[in-house]
């Protein structure tokens, strides 16, 4: 039996199973809106779960899950060694977002990440502490400035509604998935004008301890 | 594998050397306050050390090392001149980026180590010949380095204050330190600042954005930093040598470089006193950049006893920290040298 692990709801549900579904492969609630238990028609010997997207990483890990679909946002900072644990089977298409530093817009002196970290030198000796950066990816954010050699700075942990931190005053400037922008803009912040921290979409993953036959069975179903 | 109790037996053994060398044994906490040594360290402790909550103590810290907390027990009741010693576990997280480490390292291990804290200009001399008497049947190589020497040179390039301030910061962080180094060689380019269109946002006041934007105005009429003084830099951060030929080096780049003279004269001195101490400078390194990759505490002297086997962390390393004495010191400084041996490896080499 090959477990598949789909987003429980919202736009990423609705579209991994239209991408299954363009692949023959029928995927739908069993029964009410408010159930996360599954069905699959046109493909034998594979059950559905329905997961929240945050909890399909470690569900691959854990090897309670074969397959899963979720952000390689999520993958990439949730799983240490991530490539060691998953394999990336197909990316999708869709749920594109990327991961970006974004600081307030009145900043007329801050396009880059040069000037962030001259930034980050002034503010920590003016206020004695390090400017903060808002995020819930602490590992991928941490990576990036650390390869980058920015240094006066910390991270604070925000789940939520992190594009309102700067104007709260408990952040300077946000780490944050961004598709369109428009929250940023809404929030008065700007992305920095450089590469994003990550493109992230999202992707079927595969856990590395799953495999065999009726893998490779569903796989070449699904075309890859 | 070796065994923790034989891990720890060599342990002892370190310990009870630095003791006969004069060191008093003390007992850092293990479970340290986060926050002296996050504002310390910045990011790069979080993704190194694990960091636990207390629901009264608040964020704390298992020891990443015992440098902190020796300094701290000796700005609270010490005496000048002061020998310290420990042995002890230090903890430390290995965030695996895309891939598992194909060789893991110890997520805690002992580390035995020795402080010194005196004016004594010999000071160096005497933990370095300490270290090196007893890693002697090892067959490592020592190398050493003095950040000193660096942040004079960098003091002495005809710059403004406020670009040789800026290259100062930045001088543990090579990369960064390179980009700045070529931005302050080349003629600046002009840049124009946006109108404001939104409403102003966040702890960051708009007078502290006006200071940074005169500051870099001010900046593009500064002429480029001329190539022959990027060149002696560079010179002297790819200095690598036996210490004496490095030596002689580095007395010939002090022509060019007036500022770093007296650091020159301080390393000649250093190398005197250790070999009064019956060590061949020939046989140890210079490396005018070694502990620039470091943590920002090295200020002076530094150095480290490699193994041969080079997947291996350095087998015992240290240097100079007056400017870490400044900082937690609050005001108070307390020149001070010191370092510690992995005792693990040192079992390890043993067994082998």
């Amino acid at each position: 039996m090959i477990r598949l692990g789909v987003p429980s709801k919202g736009r990423l549900m609705e579209q991994s199973f239209d991408w299954f579904a363009d692949r023959g492969v029928r995927l739908s609630r069993a029964g009410s809106e408010r159930e996360y238990a599954g069905r699959v028609d046109g493909a034998d010997g594979v059950s559905l779960v329905l997961l929240s997207a945050g909890e399909i990483p470690r569900e691959l890990a854990a090897g309670r899950i074969e397959l899963g679909v979720t952000g390689t946002d999520l993958v990439r900072e949730k799983l240490a060694g991530w490539r060691d644990v998953v394999t990336e089977v197909a990316p999708m298409g869709f749920g594109h977002a990327d991961l970006i530093l974004a600081v307030p817009d009145c900043w007329r002196d801050c396009e880059t990440l040069d000037d962030l970290t001259s930034i980050a030198r002034d503010f920590r000796a003016v206020h004695g502490f390090r400017l903060r950066i808002a995020t819930k990816y602490h590992r991928l954010v941490r990576a990036w400035l650390a390869e980058h050699e920015v240094a006066d700075y910390q991270l604070v942990d925000s789940q939520g509604a992190t594009e309102g931190t700067v104007a709260n005053q408990t952040a300077e400037a946000i780490a944050d998935i961004t598709s369109s922008g428009a929250t940023l803009r809404a929030n008065n912040l700007r992305i920095l004008n450089e590469d994003p921290i990550l493109r992230s979409q999202a992707t079927l993953f595969a856990s590395r301890a799953a495999g065999g036959t009726a893998m490779t069975g569903l796989l070449s179903q699904l075309g890859l | 594998m070796i065994s923790k109790r034989d891990k720890q037996a060599v342990g002892q053994r370190l310990l009870a050397a630095f003791r006969d060398a004069g060191a008093a044994e003390i007992a850092p906490d293990i479970l340290l306050p986060a926050e002296s040594l996050l504002d310390l360290y910045g990011e790069d402790i979080r993704a190194r050390a694990y960091v636990t909550q207390d629901p009264i103590r608040g964020e704390m810290m298992l020891r990443p090392d015992f440098t902190v907390p020796v300094v701290q027990a000796h700005m609270d009741d010490g005496a000048e001149p002061a020998r310290y010693c420990y042995l002890g576990e230090v903890f430390r997280k290995q965030d695996m980026g895309e891939h598992h480490p194909e060789n893991p390292r110890d997520n805690e291990y002992l580390q035995c180590g020795f402080e010194l804290f005196s004016r004594d200009p010999g000071a160096d001399a005497e933990v370095f010949a300490l270290f090196h008497r007893l890693l002697a049947p090892y067959s490592l190589t020592p190398e050493t380095g003095d950040m000193s020497l660096l942040l004079d040179a960098v003091r002495g390039l005809p710059v403004s204050t406020k670009r040789r301030d800026a290259l100062l910061h930045h001088i543990w962080r090579p990369g960064r330190f390179r980009r700045l180094l070529n931005r302050f060689s080349a003629p600046v380019p002009p840049r124009a600042f946006p109108d404001p269109v939104g409403p102003w946002a966040g702890l960051r006041s708009e007078a502290e954005m006006q200071e940074r934007v005169d500051r870099l105005r001010a900046d593009m009429d500064e002429p480029p930093l001329p190539e022959q003084w990027s060149d002696r830099l560079n010179r002297l951060l790819a200095l690598r040598a036996p210490a004496t030929e490095a030596v002689a080096i580095l007395e010939g780049l002090a022509k060019d470089m007036p500022a770093i003279a007296e650091a020159v004269a301080r390393i000649v001195a250093r190398f005197d006193a250790i070999a009064a101490q019956g060590i061949d400078p020939a046989r140890v390194i210079f490396d005018a950049s070694h502990g620039r990759a470091n943590m920002e505490y090295y200020d002076g002297f530094t150095f480290s006893f490699l193994a041969p086997n080079t997947v291996w962390p350095a087998v015992a390393s240290g240097g100079r920290y007056d400017a870490l004495t400044r900082v937690l010191g609050k005001g108070r400084e307390i020149p001070a040298v010191g370092g510690i041996i992995r005792a693990g490896l040192i079992a390890e080499m043993e067994a082998a």
